[in-house]
C-alpha cells in the first residue's frame, strides 16, 4: 500500500491550531512543509488554473507550491522564475481536495523570488512596484482628475508605458473621478446616523475612493438605511497587487496600518466592511496568513464583504422582496476572490428578488485580469484567451449591463465585451433608496 | 439572523448534488454548501453499480442480481434494491444524452486507460463507442507527452484480455504542445477552442491538424479511441469533428486522476442545480453545529466558516454528504491530545492516550466525522486499520457512519443521532468502493434517498 492510500492525519478546517506564519524579517526561514506534505499529486489544481489553461510554458500551482518546496528542501534549489507568472486568482486553493495551502505558498515564493533574483533597479522590478502601488499615484492623479485622464489617455502616453514599462498599450487607464469618495464624505460631515449599537467601519480600498466613489456611495446608503452608523478610519491598500508582485515589504507596511486601524475602529465597537471582493479576502485569509501583528487575527475575524454582513444581520431578502427599478438586465461575473469566499451564489440570489431586475451568472470562468497581471505587456494575452469564455458568455446572455464586485474584473469584462459594468451594491441601492446616481 | 432554508446539504460531491436535486424535486428551497472540489474530478466519470462482489468469480454481468447477498450494514441494503433503480432513472433523467447504459440491467465492459476491463452500469457518451462488447477492431493513440496513457501497451493487454476483436496501438505526438506535463486542460482547450496550431507542414486549427496526425496511422479499423482529453464545453463537436475527419468513430478512454470526463459530469451536475435553482455556496467548510437548547437531538443551525468569520445557516433538514477518508469527510489523528477536538468526544472505547509518549500514543488513533462528531466504528489501534497485503481487505476502506433504513446517523447505541441528519455518500460505512466497484452507485442511491427523505420531511416537526 503506498502512503497514498493510508489514512492520514490532518488539520481540521475552522479548528483554532492554525499557526500564522510570520514571513518577516526571513522570509526564506518559512517552513511550509506541513502544508507540501498533504500533497497526493492529484494534479487537481493544475486543471483549475486558468493560466495553465491558455499557457503551455506555465508549470502550474502543484509545481509552485508544494513540488517547490519540496526541491527547495532537498537540493539547495532556487525559486522558478515562472512563480511570476501565476496571477493569484487563487481558484488553486478552492480546488485541492487535501487543503494544501497553494495561494500562501506562491506568495511566499514570489516574495522571496522578488527578493533574491530580481535586480532592484530592472524594468520589470520598477513597472511591478508602480502597479503595485497603485494607491501611491491615485491621489496624484486625483489632485488634477481631468489632467490625469487626459494625459493617460494620450496615445503618447500609452506608448511610453509600453516601451518605458511594460504596462500594455492596449488598455485604457481607469479614469479618475473628480471628486474622490473621501472629500465627498468630509463634505457632507461624515456619518448621518448615530448609533451605538449598530456601527461599521469601511474599508473602501483605493479604487472606490479614487476611481467608483459611486460604489461607496452606494454602501453608506444602503448601510445608513438600516440604521448603521458608519465609520471611515485612516486605511491603506488591502496589499492584494503587492502580495501578486511579490512585494511583500510595501504590503507588510499597508497592512500595519490596515490592522491598526481597523483594530481600533472594532475596539469601538464596529465591524469591518469591504465592498471589494479581493479587498476582504486579503484582510480575511492572507494577512493571517503571511503577517501577525497582534490584532490580525481580530480583524479578520471582524471583517465582512458588505452583502453578506446584510444578509446576516438583517433581513435582506424581506427587504428587497417586493421592490422594483426600472427593468434592467444584468450579465453577472463572480470575481475568483468571491468564488473563494463562498460568495458566488448571493448576487443572483438577491438580484432575483427585486422587480424588474434580471441577473443571469455567466460561468464560472475566470476574467483573466487579475489585477495588475493583465496590465503587463507579457501578460495581456494570455489575460485576454483566459477571458475568452467570459467574453463569449456575455455576448450569448441576453443582458444590457455586466454586474460584477471587483474593480479590475470590471475593467476586464468592459474592455472585452463593450459592456458597461456596474456593482451590486448600486443596485442594491436603486431598489432600497432610490437615490443611485 | 441565520441564512435559510429548508434543506441544507453539506458537500457537493456526487452524493451532495443528487441529495440537493433530489430535495429540490420535492419544490422545498434547498441549499447546498461545499468546501473543496469534490472528488468526482479524480473519478473516471464511468457510474458503477456494483462491479465485483465477495465470492463471485469476474465481473458481475447484472449488478442487481447480488445486492440481496450483501452484508445488512451495506448502503445498498439499508436504501433498498427499489430505490437503487429510481436513483439510476433519476440519474439518467438529469444527465439526458451525455450518459448510457439505461437501457439494461446489464453491466456495460469499459477498456480503461491500463487496457483492463470495467465492468459499469453508465457510461458518458463519449465512451461508448469503445464498449469491449463490441466486435468492431480499434486503433488506440497515445501522445508522446501524455505518459498515462501507453496506447500500444494498452492494446496488447486489451488483446491478451481476449476481447473479441483485434486492438493495435500507436503513439504520436500531439500538435501544438511542446511541454511533457502540460496539463490535460490545455489539450482540451486547443481542441475546445480550436487554436491555430503549428504542424510540420504548416498551420491548422488543433482538431484538423490532429486528424491529420492520425489519418495515415489508419489502416481498417472503424474506431479510434484516444485518452479523455477530447474537449471540455464542447466535447461533442470535437468528437464529431474529428470523426468526420478521420473517417472513423471517435471514443475516450477514460484516464486516471484528474478527468476530464468526471469534470464534465461535475459541470452537468451543478448546471442542473441551478437550473433547479439551489442555492450553491463553495469554498467554504461548515464547521460547527447548534442545537435549539429544546431537543438536543435536532440541529438548529450549522456554522459555515467564512475565511474566519462565522455565519450561521439554518435549515430543517440537513443532509452530511461530505465524502470519505479522501474526501475529507471522515479523518483520522494520532490521539486525542494531538487532534483538535472536543475532549468529550466518544472514541469508542479508546481511553485518550496520555501525552507522555508512550507506545500506546504511538499506536493509538481516532477516526472521527468532524462536524457533527457522530460515532465511527473503529479499532483503537491504528497498526489494525490497514493489513500488510496492499489488495487485502483493509478496514479502513470501510470506514464510515453507520446508518438506519432512512439514512440518518446511528450512535454506538444504534440510536439516531440526530431526528432531522441525514448522511449519503462516502461518508457512510459499510462498503469499500474500490474492491466491489461501486462508488458512484452508492453515492447517487444515498443520495437520492436521503434528498427525498429530507424534502418530504420539510415542514414535519414532531
Ligand atoms: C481517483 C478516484 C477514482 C474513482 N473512480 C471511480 C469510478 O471509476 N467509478 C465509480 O463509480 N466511482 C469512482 N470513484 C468513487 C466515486 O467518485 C466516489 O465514491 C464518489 O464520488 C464519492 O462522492 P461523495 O459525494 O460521497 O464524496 P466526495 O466526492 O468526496 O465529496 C465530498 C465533498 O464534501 C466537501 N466537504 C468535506 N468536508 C466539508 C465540510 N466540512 N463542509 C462543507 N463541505 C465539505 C468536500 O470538499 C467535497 O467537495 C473514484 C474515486 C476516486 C478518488
Ligand atoms: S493562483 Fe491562479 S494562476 Fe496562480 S497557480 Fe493558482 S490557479 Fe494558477
Ligand atoms: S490539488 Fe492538492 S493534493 Fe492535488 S496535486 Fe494539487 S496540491 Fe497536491
Amino acid at each position: 500500500m503506498s502512503d497514498a492510500e493510508r489514512p492520514t492525519d490532518d488539520h481540521v478546517p475552522g479548528s483554532d491550531d492554525f499557526e500564522p506564519i510570520q514571513v518577516f524579517p526571513e522570509a526564506e526561514d518559512m517552513d511550509l512543509r506541513p502544508g507540501a506534505d498533504n500533497c497526493y499529486k492529484c494534479s487537481t489544481c493544475d486543471t483549475n488554473c486558468p493560466v495553465a489553461e491558455v499557457d503551455d510554458e506555465f508549470p502550474g500551482p502543484k509545481f509552485q507550491g508544494p513540488e517547490q518546496w519540496r526541491l527547495k528542501r532537498q537540493e539547495d534549489h532556487d525559486i522558478d522564475s515562472s512563480v511570476m507568472k501565476c496571477s493569484n486568482c487563487m481558484r488553486c486553493d478552492g480546488a485541492c481536495p487535501s487543503e494544501v495551502p497553494l495561494s500562501q505558498m506562491h506568495n511566499a515564493a514570489r516574495g522571496e523570488y522578488v527578493d533574491e533574483h530580481m535586480d532592484t533597479f530592472s524594468r520589470e522590478y520598477v513597472r511591478n512596484r508602480i502597479l503595485a502601488n497603485y494607491r501611491r499615484l491615485a491621489p496624484l492623479g486625483a489632485a488634477f482628475p481631468r489632467t490625469a485622464n487626459f494625459v493617460m489617455g494620450l496615445s503618447v502616453t500609452k506608448w511610453m508605458g509600453e516601451k518605458l514599462l511594460g504596462i500594455t498599450g492596449e488598455r485604457e487607464f481607469p479614469e479618475f473621478a473628480t471628486q474622490t469618495f473621501r472629500e465627498w464624505w468630509a463634505e457632507r460631515g461624515g456619518a448621518q446616523v448615530r448609533n451605538e449599537n449598530k456601527r461599521i467601519a469601511y474599508f473602501h480600498g483605493c479604487y472606490s475612493n479614487y476611481n467608483t466613489p459611486q460604489v461607496a456611495k452606494a454602501l453608506v446608503r444602503v448601510y445608513e438605511r438600516f440604521g448603521y452608523e458608519i465609520m471611515v478610519p485612516e486605511q491603506s491598500c488591502s496589499g492584494t497587487p503587492m502580495f501578486a508582485n511579490g512585494m511583500l515589504d510595501d504590503a507588510r507596511r499597508a497592512a500595519e496600518t490596515n490592522v491598526r486601524e481597523l483594530g481600533a475602529a472594532i475596539e469601538d465597537g464596529a465591524d469591518v466592511i469591504a465592498s471589494c471582493s479581493s479587498c476582504s479576502m486579503s484582510l480575511r485569509q492572507e494577512y493571517p496568513e503571511l503577517f501577525d501583528f497582534d490584532d490580525t487575527e481580530t480583524v479578520a475575524e471582524n471583517t465582512w464583504d458588505a452583502i453578506e454582513y446584510l444578509r446576516v444581520h438583517e433581513d435582506l431578502e424581506a427587504a428587497l422582496e417586493g421592490t422594483s427599478v426600472d427593468g434592467e438586465r444584468y450579465a453577472y461575473h463572480a470575481p475568483c476572490h468571491s468564488r473563494n469566499q463562498g460568495l458566488d451564489g448571493q448576487t443572483v440570489e438577491l438580484m432575483a428578488l427585486i422587480d424588474g431586475v434580471d441577473a443571469e451568472d455567466v460561468g464560472d470562468s475566470c476574467s483573466g485580469i487579475s489585477g495588475t497581471y493583465g496590465w503587463k505587456a507579457e501578460n495581456y494575452e494570455t489575460s485576454m484567451k483566459i477571458g475568452e469564455e467570459m467574453f463569449e458568455h456575455m455576448d450569448a446572455a441576453d443582458a444590457t449591463t455586466g454586474l460584477t464586485e471587483c474593480p479590475t474584473c470590471s475593467m476586464q469584462m468592459e474592455h472585452g465585451t463593450g459592456y458597461e459594468i456596474t456593482h451590486t451594491l448600486e443596485v442594491l441601492e436603486d431598489a432600497l433608496v432610490g437615490t443611485k446616481e | 439572523m441565520a441564512i435559510e432554508d429548508d434543506v441544507l446539504v453539506i458537500g457537493g460531491g456526487l452524493a451532495g448534488a443528487t441529495a440537493a436535486l433530489a430535495a429540490a424535486d420535492r419544490d422545498v428551497c434547498v441549499r447546498l454548501v461545499t468546501f473543496k472540489q469534490s472528488t468526482l474530478r479524480h473519478a473516471s466519470g464511468l457510474i458503477d453499480v456494483l462491479g465485483y462482489a465477495s465470492g463471485v468469480n469476474g465481473p458481475l454481468v447484472d449488478p442487481f442480481d447480488a445486492i440481496a447477498d450483501l452484508p445488512d450494514s451495506h448502503p445498498y441494503r439499508r436504501v433498498g434494491e427499489e430505490t437503487i433503480r429510481d436513483a439510476l432513472a433519476f440519474f439518467d433523467r438529469i444527465a439526458g444524452p451525455a450518459y448510457e447504459g439505461g437501457h439494461t440491467d446489464t453491466n456495460a465492459l469499459v477498456p480503461t486507460h491500463g487496457g483492463t476491463v470495467k465492468p459499469t452500469a453508465r457510461y458518458p457518451a463519449s465512451t461508448a463507442a469503445g464498449l469491449a462488447s463490441d466486435p468492431r477492431d480499434m486503433l488506440l493513440v497515445g501522445f508522446e507527452t501524455l505518459a498515462d496513457f501507453d496506447a500500444p501497451l494498452a492494446a496488447a493487454h486489451l488483446d491478451a484480455a481476449g476481447v473479441p476483436f483485434e486492438a493495435r496501438g500507436v503513439t504520436l505526438s500531439f500538435p501544438g504542445i511542446r511541454r511533457d506535463d502540460a496539463k490535460i486542460t490545455r489539450y482540451s482547450n486547443l481542441l475546445d477552442r480550436e487554436e491555430t496550431v503549428e504542424t510540420g507542414t504548416g498551420s491548422a486549427t488543433a482538431r484538423e491538424a490532429l486528424a491529420e496526425a492520425i489519418r495515415p496511422h489508419l489502416a481498417d479499423e472503424s474506431r479510434v479511441g484516444f485518452p479523455a482529453i477530447l474537449g471540455d464545453e464542447h466535447a461533442d463537436e470535437v468528437r464529431a469533428d474529428l470523426a468526420a475527419a478521420i473517417g472513423a468513430d471517435v471514443f475516450e478512454v477514460p484516464m486516471g486522476p484528474p478527468s476530464l470526463p468526471g469534470m464534465r459530469l461535475d459541470d452537468l451536475l451543478y448546471a442542473a442545480l441551478e437550473d433547479a435553482s439551489v442555492r450553491v455556496t463553495a469554498g467554504v467548510p461548515v464547521i460547527d453545529y447548534q442545537t435549539n437548547g429544546t431537543g438536543a437531538d435536532r440541529i438548529d443551525r450549522v456554522i459555515v466558516d467564512r475565511n474566519g468569520t462565522e455565519i450561521p445557516h439554518r435549515a430543517e433538514q440537513y443532509v452530511l454528504a461530505t465524502g470519505g477518508l479522501v474526501g475529507k469527510g471522515i479523518r483520522s489523528d494520532r490521539s486525542v491530545e494531538s487532534g483538535s477536538r472536543d475532549d468529550d468526544v466518544r472514541t469508542d472505547g479508546v481511553e485518550p492516550a496520555d501525552a507522555g509518549g508512550s507506545a500506546a500514543t504511538e499506536r493509538s488513533g481516532v477516526v472521527f466525522e468532524p462536524i457533527f462528531d457522530c460515532y465511527v466504528p473503529h479499532a483503537p489501534d491504528r497498526y489494525d486499520w490497514f493489513v500488510d497485503d496492499a489488495f487485502g481487505e483493509h478496514p479502513y476502506a470501510r470506514f464510515g457512519l453507520p446508518a438506519d433504513r432512512e439514512l440518518r446517523p446511528l450512535d454506538a447505541d444504534d440510536e439516531p443521532e440526530f431526528e432531522n441528519l441525514r448522511a449519503a455518500g462516502a461518508v457512510l460505512g459499510g462498503y469499500d468502493y474500490a474492491a466491489e466497484k461501486s462508488g458512484a452507485g452508492v453515492s447517487l442511491a444515498t443520495g437520492y434517498a436521503a434528498g427525498r427523505r429530507a424534502g418530504d420531511e420539510v415542514g414535519y416537526r414532531p
